[in-house]
């Protein structure tokens, strides 16, 4: 494949995913908390297009799932009555983007609920929950990381353009934080801020705390290049001819250190998302009932809830997708920069 | 030599000491304690509770609190558990032998199972061998701990082929020392998988890279002309070649000992650190996450140290340098 066809693909499946969750609410046929008792742990409904009587159906139907007498988590489909899925349907309100209101779905059971993907302990719908957990997830990992270059971008500058005890103070508090293992930098950080917060206040901390953990190596990647790129003669010559230490920032360092910061937002989202993720699943996070993809697995800490409800580790397969896909993004970027051939171990992509 | 060694220790030092101020002042932000919870409590008088608080020295100024503190880790105390009562240190060790247990196998094995396969596949660079190879580490560089480790829980749990949680069955002291052994490791064979699958592909990458870049040197041309047999070749003369940067991943290897598995035992509930800091921070008991920080940054600068000691001792270039400062 060539590096262009490489480049579209990347942006096509990245693009994909991200504008899938976005739109989250056009696509996810309910409310994510929206409660349906009847159907605690009902299984994925698959969608079907031959029907029991080997009658072809043009468009995909599936079969109403109900409780088999005398138990509860149990489920049997009838397979008497083949159900239309119906495309385009008015449904629970949300919002596209957090503003326009809506209504409308993209699909939906009509009088009955369809859950492809099952339902969890309050019968909540796993998809819609998975495409409108993953806005907390990406949204905690995009802000994260935007956090954490910025951070990183502002104190690697300094300490690379003014040099002296302040790079060397500044460089040493980095070393500080990129000794401690991140694992456990983001449970102290964590530790030492309120646990039981509301939804929304949770996301922001979280979003602090994961993007106050990472600026160390940015920062010192950009101080590299901010010092190489000083001594270069034509920001020598620009100052010669007067250039104020503002303008030689914008207009010949800064943009030198693009290349890091672009590698290293490919490489970050993907990991602050996966950190949002550990701090979630282990109650540390974003609490219920908003969804993120790691308080969706949380259920899983439950040894019945693995043993009988295998549907619900299916949250924590949808971001393998996306980490293929920064992956990908991450090492074209670092392709295109020229980067070494033989770090570029994953060219082959 | 001595003034390098020195250095290094100062460095060191300086980390430990940055750290434990780090973690120490990062804990006054926290709004509320231990003991805040207990106020509500009818059944504890305001006596009784202010009595607990002096006793555990949360009512004095942070700055006593710390010399104080680092005044006991200098003795190799690190204060009190809140929960248990108990010292924050034998309480961490008896966890962190845990986490080595498991932590120190998926390393031994990460590597064991990374060298071959780096050496054997830098030296098919772009065969196809190597592709089929790097596409099975992208696999598994992209599948994260936590998919990977509930995975194979619920597999295992399904399947009941493998014991679930825990470090040893019910009824582990009747056992035979053989079937102890057994058991304990039918219980480890989950985690360290999922440990060794997610350290390999890093290991294995940066083997394959390093030794790649060893096998194009010109005195390699001179050795093979000389009729030297492959495999020797590549062993013991292209892998000491590439041993510098693969010493000081070994010694970030080392260093992550403690910290590598945290997520991991808190999914396959192993009693090692990370369910136990998890509890401890969820439970404000403020000097066994401090105490846990420390062991983990030591550990940290221990490995760093192993390594630049085996750097100076393997790398001439480093004994130069030392000694001409």
């Amino acid at each position: 494949m060539s590096t262009r066809s490489r480049w579209l693909l990347c942006a096509a499946v990245l693009g994909a995913l991200h504008l899938s969750v976005a739109c989250a609410g056009f696509f996810a046929p309910y409310d994510p908390t929206a409660q349906d008792r009847e159907h605690p742990y009902a299984p994925p409904m698959p969608l079907h297009f031959v029907d029991a009587q080997g009658g072809f159906h043009l468009l995909p139907f599936f079969y109403a799932q109900k409780l088999r007498a005398g138990s509860f988590d149990q489920y049997e489909e009838n397979r008497a009555r083949a159900i239309p899925v119906k495309f385009f349907v008015s449904g629970a309100s949300y919002h596209v983007l957090g503003v326009f209101p809506l209504r409308r779905h993209l699909f939906g059971g009509g009088e009955v609920p369809v859950y492809l993907l099952g339902s969890d302990e309050y019968g909540r719908d796993l998809l819609s929950r998975v495409l409108f957990g993953g806005q907390v997830s990406l949204l905690a990992g995009l802000i994260g990381a935007g956090l954490t270059l910025s951070i990183g971008l502002c104190i690697g500058t300094l300490a690379g353009f003014l040099g002296g005890w302040k790079d060397e103070v500044l460089m040493r508090v980095a070393e500080l934080f990129l000794a401690l293992p991140w694992i456990y930098l983001l449970f102290a950080m964590r530790a030492f801020l309120p646990l039981a917060v509301p939804p929304l206040k949770a996301f922001l901390l979280v979003v602090m705390v994961i993007g106050a953990v990472g600026w160390a190596r940015p920062a010192r990647m950009v101080r590299g290049i901010v010092l190489s790129a000083r001594e270069r003669d034509f920001v020598r010559a620009a100052r010669g001819f007067g250039a104020s230490d503002g303008y030689l920032l914008r207009r010949h360092i800064l943009p030198e250190t693009s290349s890091v910061v672009l590698t290293q937002a490919a490489i970050l989202v993907p990991q602050f998302v996966l950190a949002e993720m550990t701090l979630s699943f282990l109650g540390l996070g974003v609490p219920e009932p908003v969804p993120s993809w790691g308080n969706m697995l949380a259920g899983l800490q439950h040894y019945n809830v693995l043993v009988s409800y295998w549907w619900m580790y299916l949250p924590a397969l949808v971001m393998v997708p996306f980490f293929l896909g920064y992956l990908v993004l991450a090492s074209l970027l670092q392709g295109s920069y020229g980067t070494s051939k033989i770090d570029e171990t994953l060219g082959e992509i | 030599m001595t003034l390098f060694l020195l250095r290094r220790l100062a460095h060191a030092a300086f980390l430990l000491l940055g750290v434990s101020v780090l973690a120490f002042f990062f804990s006054t932000l926290a709004p509320g304690n231990y003991f805040d919870d207990m106020r509500l409590n009818p059944q504890i008088s305001p006596e009784r509770l202010s009595a607990l608080r002096a006793e555990y020295r949360v009512d004095q100024p942070l700055a006593v609190r710390y010399a104080r503190w680092a005044g006991g880790v200098l003795r190799g105390d690190l204060g009190v558990s809140f929960a248990y009562n108990a010292p924050v240190a034998t309480l961490l060790w008896t966890r962190a032998q845990n986490t080595l247990l498991l932590t120190g196998t998926a390393m031994v094995l990460a590597w064991m199972l990374a060298l071959p396969l780096g050496v054997w596949s830098a030296e098919r660079l772009g065969r196809p061998a190597d592709i089929a190879l790097s596409w099975a580490t992208a696999v598994l560089l992209i599948i994260p701990d936590l998919t990977l480790a509930l995975g194979l829980l619920v597999l295992a749990v399904r399947t009941a082929w493998l014991p679930t949680g825990g470090l040893v069955s019910v009824g582990f002291d009747a056992f035979s020392a053989a079937h102890k052994a057994r058991d304990v490791a039918l219980h480890m064979l989950l985690p360290v998988t999922v440990l060794v699958a997610s350290a390999l592909p890093v290991l294995l990458r940066h083997v394959r890279a390093a030794v790649a870049e060893a096998l194009e040197a010109p005195f390699l041309r001179a050795a093979e002309g000389h009729g030297i047999a492959r495999r020797r070749l590549l062993y013991r003369y292209v892998l000491p070649a590439a041993a510098h940067p693969l010493i000081a991943l070994f010694g970030f290897s080392l260093g992550t000992l403690l910290s590598a598995s945290l997520l991991v035992e808190v999914v396959m509930s192993w009693p090692g650190l990370g369910p136990f800091l998890l509890e401890a921070i969820l439970g404000r008991d403020l000097y066994v996450v401090i105490g846990g920080v420390l062991l983990s940054t030591l550990f940290l600068v221990v490995g760093n140290f192993v390594a630049d000691l085996l750097l100076y001792w393997t790398d001439p270039r480093i004994r130069v340098e030392a000694s001409r400062r």
